[in-house]
């Protein structure tokens, strides 16, 4: 058998047998589902009904307030310090005491437990909702039927008009969401397989049984086969996480009724945004569906799966390369630290940026950094969902296999000295040096 | 073309070289690791590859494994200048070294001989003929972070010859191992070159330098400074003391030692005298000496005094030597 093949089978087997890696893969769905339901579960759980005493000394905001799902207003004629007194004897969460009436009007909330945020922004919106409803009463005569009549309500529907007149409409908000777990999973994904490569060099070299190895394979078949090894290791937990991430929805979808299934969705939208909220309500629960797969469909969804591979696989190519070259180059993890910083912080300072990029995504920034092989995987990805023009597409891969070839080349060369160093401190000087020795 | 190729195995199994390492040169930087080094290695022999640490050694031996090439010089392999087929028939044991810590015993020996390009089911048998004959069976599916230091020192030592190289380097083989598995090793060693291998020896215990080597090469300051058979060095490094034990007239025996040899030191025993004596003639030898003094006193004992590689080695290494011997000095 080729010695390559020979070593990417053992880098795969040895780390595929792993119970670490199996128990990643079988729960690792599961917790990102947790991670994902838990927040909302208990968002949902914590919003009980608050029962507001309202204690109205101006006697302007009677029936004003407008109940909602959460806050229950009722209103007392009693005075305060009556009411304070009786307070722990009353279902009331709280006291809303309103001393003065105008623009400037001061209330006091009284509490039991404190009230979150939310709740607080809860109220003083509702005071203020009704107040102004008082005052365009009062001064102007205006009664809330008649503002609500007039009350604007504008959608903005971007539609991209392409040079030979046609037309596309995009979602902003399934765009920006496809963008980010895109990119956050490029991040992660280079990261993690990315310090396995460097960890496993060290491994190597710490256990002495490089020289063994290198003399009956090239340290570039070495490094080339531990590379590919790992990266088919990345790849099989990936697609075992799609299957088993499939395999779940499907269940849960059996399981669960229909209809609580999208009041499941519906809760959920309303966690991530205005936007999503606004396309639920308006539509019913039966027509939900289509329209996603509607949204779904402007998505390019194929374009966006294969570039995910691409910009994975050659962006975790180009940051292996540079881990193998740190891993060779030390003499346990402790000392790449120093190393580790130049090669991280494109990684992390792409990441960083692209909200920004998705704030603009054809901008100069934008379109730079989806170009320069450092950063491109990440930013591409978060580009793709937006509509990314196909030469772009292309220089950006094409950089990005030069820079991994490039990288490869300069790894090569430290990888082939580093692992055969030891007890030495290297400096960045003596690494350049590495770079010019000859065979 | 026949011809030619009759001239070329002709030429193969007439020659006895295995390894020829010719006018080496090999810098790091502003490092000096070997400057002009060339040695011969016949087949079937034990060849001891010998100098303190720092010498270049390893850096020989990296060059002839071909983890790395030399800047200047060639080395030829069997008469063939070094490629990378010859990888399979070298085994190299580094001194040092390890295995796979987490790995099983028997899976990490089919890697590594698959490596050198060994099938797996022969690979499979060779292993298993081996690990019997160290009766290490029950190893198999062990991981090596569960065996001791010496133990583990076996495996490699199973995993480096297993493909019966023909040409095998062991650098500092003994280290880590107890006296009863030294000797096991060193009979193997022996074995495996009466099986026709041939072995570089690279140490600096001399004591099993002058056990088992038949040639050794002694490299000091990135130079080669000495190279030979065993048997020849000793023989040049003789210093001609000999010494002698006897009954009798010491002034009689004085005399007639007389122009031949000299009088180092006199020791009396009882009404035994042992004394040091050296030969000033060139052609001195143990039998002259005895037929000097043999009809004046009564001889008991006698041996002539042999310099052990050590003392070679400590004399060779301590000699001042010029920078830059002119490159013809050195064959």
């Amino acid at each position: 058998m080729n010695k390559i093949a020979l070593i990417i089978q053992r880098e795969y087997l040895t780390r595929v047998k792993k119970t670490s890696f199996i128990l990643m893969t079988l729960f690792g769905p599961i917790l990102m589902a947790a991670l994902m339901l838990v927040p909302i579960w208990l968002g949902l759980k914590d919003k009980d009904i608050q029962i507001i005493e309202v204690i109205d000394e101006t006697g302007q905001f009677i029936n004003q307030f407008e109940n909602s799902l959460t806050l229950q207003f009722d209103y007392e004629f009693k005075p305060i310090e009556e009411a304070k007194t009786a307070f722990y004897k009353e279902k009331y969460t709280s006291i809303l005491h309103i001393s003065n009436l105008g623009k400037q009007t001061t209330a006091q909330l009284y509490y039991k437990k404190q009230p979150g945020m939310s709740t607080i922004s809860n109220i003083e919106s509702t005071i203020e909702k009704g107040i102004r409803n008082i005052e365009l009463k009062d001064k102007f005569n205006i009664t809330k039927a008649q503002l609500d009549e007039i009350q604007p309500d504008v959608k903005v529907n971007p539609i991209a008009l392409s040079e030979t007149g046609g037309e596309e409409s995009k979602n902003v908000g399934v765009s920006t969401v496809l963008g980010f777990a895109g990119a956050i999973m490029i991040y992660f994904f280079i990261f993690m397989y990315g310090i396995q490569i460097m960890r496993g060099v060290i491994e190597e070299k710490t256990s002495r049984i490089v020289e063994i190895i290198i003399s009956s394979v090239k340290p570039f078949q070495l490094m080339m086969g531990k590379i590919i090894g790992i990266a088919l290791v990345g790849l099989t937990q990936f697609s075992l996480w799609i299957i088993l991430s499939m395999g779940i929805y499907t269940i849960a979808m059996a399981a669960v009724s229909s209809g609580d299934v999208v009041n499941m969705v519906n809760t959920e939208q309303m966690m991530q945004g205005e936007q999503m909220n606004e396309m639920t309500k308006a539509a019913s629960s039966t027509d939900l569906e289509a329209q996603i797969s509607g949204v779904l469909q402007q998505i390019p969804i194929a374009k966006l799966l294969i570039s995910f591979l691409f910009y994975f696989l050659g962006g975790y190519l180009l940051y292996g390369a540079f881990l193998a070259a740190i891993g060779s180059a030390v003499d346990n993890e402790a000392d790449s630290q120093q190393f580790m910083m130049p090669v991280t912080i494109p990684l992390i300072f792409s990441f960083v940026v692209a909200g920004t990029v998705m704030d603009n995504p054809d901008g100069a920034l934008a379109f730079w950094l989806s170009i320069i092989p450092i950063t491109s995987p990440v930013i591409m990805m978060v580009r793709i969902p937006f509509g990314v023009e196909t030469w772009e597409l292309l220089l950006s891969m094409a950089l990005l296999v030069l820079g991994f070839l490039g990288a490869t080349w300069m790894a090569a060369k430290i990888y082939r000295t580093g692992i055969l160093m030891y007890g030495k401190k290297i400096t960045y000087k003596e690494l350049w040096k590495w770079l010019s020795y000859k065979g | 073309m026949t011809f030619l190729f009759t001239l070329i195995l002709f030429n193969y199994i007439c020659s006895m070289e295995i390894l020829h390492v010719k006018r080496v040169y090999k810098t790091y930087a502003e490092h000096k690791a070997l400057h002009n080094v060339s040695i011969h290695i016949d087949k079937q022999r034990i060849f001891g590859l010998l100098g303190p640490n720092g010498a270049g050694k390893t850096t020989l031996i990296r060059i002839i494994n071909q983890i790395t090439g030399p800047d200047k010089g060639e080395v030829f392999f069997e008469g063939e200048k070094l490629a990378p087929k010859h990888i399979s028939q070298i085994g190299y044991l580094p001194e040092e070294r390890g295995l796979y810590k987490k790995m099983k015993v028997g899976e990490q020996a089919l890697y590594l001989a698959q490596l050198k390009g060994m099938s797996k089911n022969e690979a499979k048998t060779k292993l298993n003929q081996w690990f019997d004959k160290f009766e290490i069976t029950n190893w198999w599916d062990k991981k090596v972070e569960e065996l001791s230091k010496g133990m583990a020192q076996k495996v490699q030592f199973i995993t480096t010859v297993l493909h019966e190289p023909k040409l095998l380097i062991l650098d500092e083989p003994f280290s880590g191992f107890d006296p009863i598995n030294t000797n096991l090793i060193k009979k193997e060693i022996l074995e495996l070159r009466e099986k026709g291998s041939t072995i570089i020896f690279s140490t600096h215990n001399m004591e099993s330098v002058e056990e088992i080597c038949d040639d050794i090469a002694l490299i000091n300051k990135s130079r080669k400074i000495l190279d030979g058979k065993v048997v020849d060095i000793k023989n040049e490094y003789k210093t001609n003391i000999y010494e002698i034990t006897f009954e009798g007239n010491l002034i009689a025996f004085t005399n007639a030692l007389w122009t031949g040899f000299e009088l180092l030191s006199t020791e009396k025993k009882d009404n035994r005298i042992v004394a040091k004596v050296k030969g000033i003639q060139k052609d001195t030898s143990l039998n002259k000496l005895l037929a000097t003094v043999l009809n004046d006193v009564n001889i008991i004992a006698v041996k002539e005094h042999i310099p052990t590689m050590n003392e070679i080695f400590i004399e060779k290494v301590n000699e001042v030597m010029p920078d830059d011997l002119p490159e013809e000095m050195e064959r």
